[in-house]
């Protein structure tokens, strides 16, 4: 298969997709805005745990672009910041789970950092253990088919969850009935330390789809458009009834695997590797490109993100951490719900970075 | 459609009618309950409980699935949190560990980790049970490994009105319930089952009063334990039976009433009796109750071993009504 990063990124054909880029473009300064303000709480030692989506960060907002919100399922796992923040989460949520908060409205800080979760944007309940939620999905996506909606539902995962049998067991059942479901990996080639070649014998997980009943479609990961585009088809293609699909995209893993993670086992020309495809300067080259950014706008963007995010976890660092007598409730159905989740749930499901774009829905 | 429709309604029906009955009308009154398992459509389970289903409901609703457990559970999970009614069924107990993951890592933390947020009101339904000469992978008695983990409820009914009335119960639970059904209990009897009767979790069912010594039991040790009430009035010795029916939630204070009340008690499972369900009970029962007693708790229980196919040796290792009765006879000269 050849490289995909030498490719040139996909063009924006219409004024929607140019807008979108743009976009796509503002979420992701604000989630590396973000995860620089993580890293400082980390090292701060106020934040304990700190998993990064440097690298991912592209591909996941731009998939996050592609479907419905607040109307598709959406099965995340413990890497999709960016993703969050797409989906109109905000950092200030984001902070709270981190740093152990009461008001974290996903798991009230009873999970690890990033394990999002939002009933009222049908988010599913992240969970460490990887692969767990490809199953979940595909119950969805059958959920779906019962209930006679056009739901799709979307599954995040990494090429180290491809291993698992769970996952076997979700694509086939999937591939049987033709279930509305998309299978969205995010491939950086190496699991914690594993790499590639010895987490699969096949260059691409896309190959996998045909023996599994569904398209498998391979694309570079830091192109927006291309990633947008091609998720854009998979969800289109499950909500017309055509079935599931996977997208495989390759993504650089900039960072370690989390900030317990010393990233030894990476050569520096391997870390090097990663670095040299980081999809940030890709897009503001392209916006450039396109007349998307004017010259010096970057930089107040980046001012407007960083004191965004340092503001929010501020404010989330001042927030109290729960009562420990909590730590039973919602063990079983009956309890009222968490406050936060209640406020929320009244909100509705607010406004994302996408909603005003005229994008084909 | 009935599947006791052979059958005057008068005579009852058997605990496997009885899964199939509760199946139908929940199915019947709310279109969100679903089935999902190998086998369940077209052949109408392995042990036939859901067959006509498929032909009523459709296959949709009545999913053929791929001998998948980790999937089929998981896909249950995920369906369940998208608002339906997932039952998912397990050709045997024994087979339910590929899908430990999905119910004990995820449908039983699901709403705890969300903090409410999520819930999972899905039945993973098993076969389970010894003493059908079933070898070693079709014999198992599982439930502790449920009843470990929080978030769940675990059933095991004993007769054919509990089985229906708490299979009911299961699947309007708003949690995920663990259901078994001993498969020595299937076609053991018949009982009338009223249609609609729904049989709250949670609350234990006094089987037989006695006077001098209660057993607490569940499952096929019920019937066991009616064997060998019977074998042992001719002694003179009455026996209390107490069928918990579930285990998670436990009823505590049906155990305490009988213990009190009789200040001897059998603690009787199929289950090995390491780290068995029984041991919870005999520790509840040390706790809270120590000064109502008048003698030592004694459990029995299956031998720590697997279960063997051969016929005798298979009886050597799990309870019958003989070993109860003589457990019961050296505990009541205590």
């Amino acid at each position: 298969m050849t490289s995909l990063d030498t490719e040139k990124p996909a063009a924006p054909v219409n004024a929607a997709e140019r807008a979108l880029l743009r976009r796509i473009y503002e979420v992701l300064l604000l989630s590396r805005a973000v995860e620089e303000r993580f890293w400082v709480l980390s090292r701060q030692g106020v934040a304990s745990f700190v998993l990064t989506p440097r690298g991912h960060d592209v591909a996941q907002i731009a998939s996050a672009a592609a479907i419905r919100r607040g109307h598709d399922s959406v099965w995340p796992y413990y890497r999709d910041m960016a993703l969050a923040l797409a989906l109109g989460l905000t950092p200030f949520e984001l902070f709270a789970g981190s740093l152990g908060r009461d008001c974290d409205p996903h798991s009230g800080s009873r999970q690890l950092t990033l394990h999002i979760s939002s009933p009222r944007l049908r988010i599913g309940s992240v969970s460490s253990e990887i692969a767990a939620h490809l199953p979940h999905a595909v119950g969805a996506a059958y959920a779906s088919r019962v209930l006679g909606d056009d739901r799709v539902a979307v599954a995040w995962f990494g090429d180290g969850a491809s291993s698992e049998g769970a996952t076997h067991e979700a694509m086939n059942l999937a591939g049987i009935h033709q279930l509305p479901v998309v299978f969205f990996c995010e491939n950086n080639d190496i699991a914690i330390s594993v790499p590639h070649h010895l987490q699969m014998p096949i260059a691409s997980l896309a190959e996998r789809g045909p023996a599994y009943g569904m398209p498998g479609v391979r694309v570079d990961g830091t192109d927006a458009l291309a990633v947008y585009r091609a998720t854009r088809t998979a969800v289109a293609r499950a909500r017309a009834g055509l079935g599931p699909s996977i997208v495989d995209a390759h993504v650089p893993r900039i960072t370690s695997h989390s900030s317990q993670d010393d990233d030894q086992y990476r050569t520096p020309q391997e870390k090097a590797a990663a670095e040299a495809r980081d999809p940030l300067p890709k897009l503001r080259a392209e916006l450039l490109e396109f007349g998307l950014l004017a010259p010096g706008e970057e930089a107040q963007l980046q001012q407007a993100a960083r004191a965004r995010a340092l503001e929010e976890a501020d404010r989330a660092l001042a927030s109290p951490e729960p009562a420990p007598a909590r730590a039973r409730r919602w063990l079983y159905a009956g309890d009222p719900p968490h406050p936060e989740l209640a406020r929320l749930e009244a909100e509705g499901i607010g406004v994302g970075p996408f909603d005003d774009l005229d994008l084909p829905s | 459609m009935s599947v006791s429709q052979d059958r005057p309604a008068a005579e009852g029906i058997t605990l496997l009618q009885a899964v199939t009955e509760a199946l139908q009308e929940e199915m019947a009154r709310d279109p969100r309950v679903v089935l999902l398992g190998q086998d369940i459509g077209r052949k109408g389970g392995v042990f036939k409980t859901t067959v006509g289903l498929q032909e009523q409901f459709g296959p949709l609703r009545v999913l053929d699935t791929p001998i998948a457990e980790d999937v089929i559970a998981g896909a249950a999970v995920g369906a369940a949190m998208m608002g339906l009614r997932p039952v998912a069924e397990f050709q045997f107990a024994d087979y339910i560990f590929p899908a430990l993951d999905q119910i004990v890592s995820q449908a039983a933390t699901v709403r705890w980790r969300s903090v409410g947020g999520w819930g999972v009101p899905a039945v993973f339904r098993a076969p389970c049970g010894a003493g059908v000469r079933g070898g070693v992978y079709h014999s198992q008695s599982v439930e502790a490994f449920f009843c470990h983990t929080p978030g769940l409820k675990v059933v095991v009914p004993a007769t054919p009105r509990d089985a229906k009335g708490l299979l009911k119960a299961a699947i309007r639970d708003d949690d995920p319930v663990v259901f078994f059904e001993h498969k020595k209990s299937y076609r053991r009897y018949r009982e009338i089952a009223p249609a609609d009767e729904v049989i709250p979790l949670g609350v234990a069912r006094l089987d037989r009063e006695g006077r001098d010594l209660s057993i607490v039991t569940y499952g096929v040790g019920v019937h066991h334990a009616r064997e060998a009430a019977d074998l042992l009035a001719s002694d003179g010795i009455s026996v209390e039976i107490l069928d918990l029916r579930t285990l998670i939630p436990l009823d505590h204070e049906a155990i305490a009433r009988t213990v009190q009340k009789t200040n001897k008690v059998l603690i009787l499972h199929e289950a090995n009796k390491t780290m068995g369900f029984g041991a919870e009970i005999a520790a509840f029962i040390g706790e809270e109750l120590f000064m109502d007693l008048d003698g030592p708790i004694v459990r029995v229980a299956a031998d720590d071993c697997h279960l063997p196919y051969n016929g005798p040796e298979e009886d050597a290792i799990i309870p019958s009504p003989a070993k109860v009765a003589d457990a019961v006879r050296r505990l009541a000269a205590f």
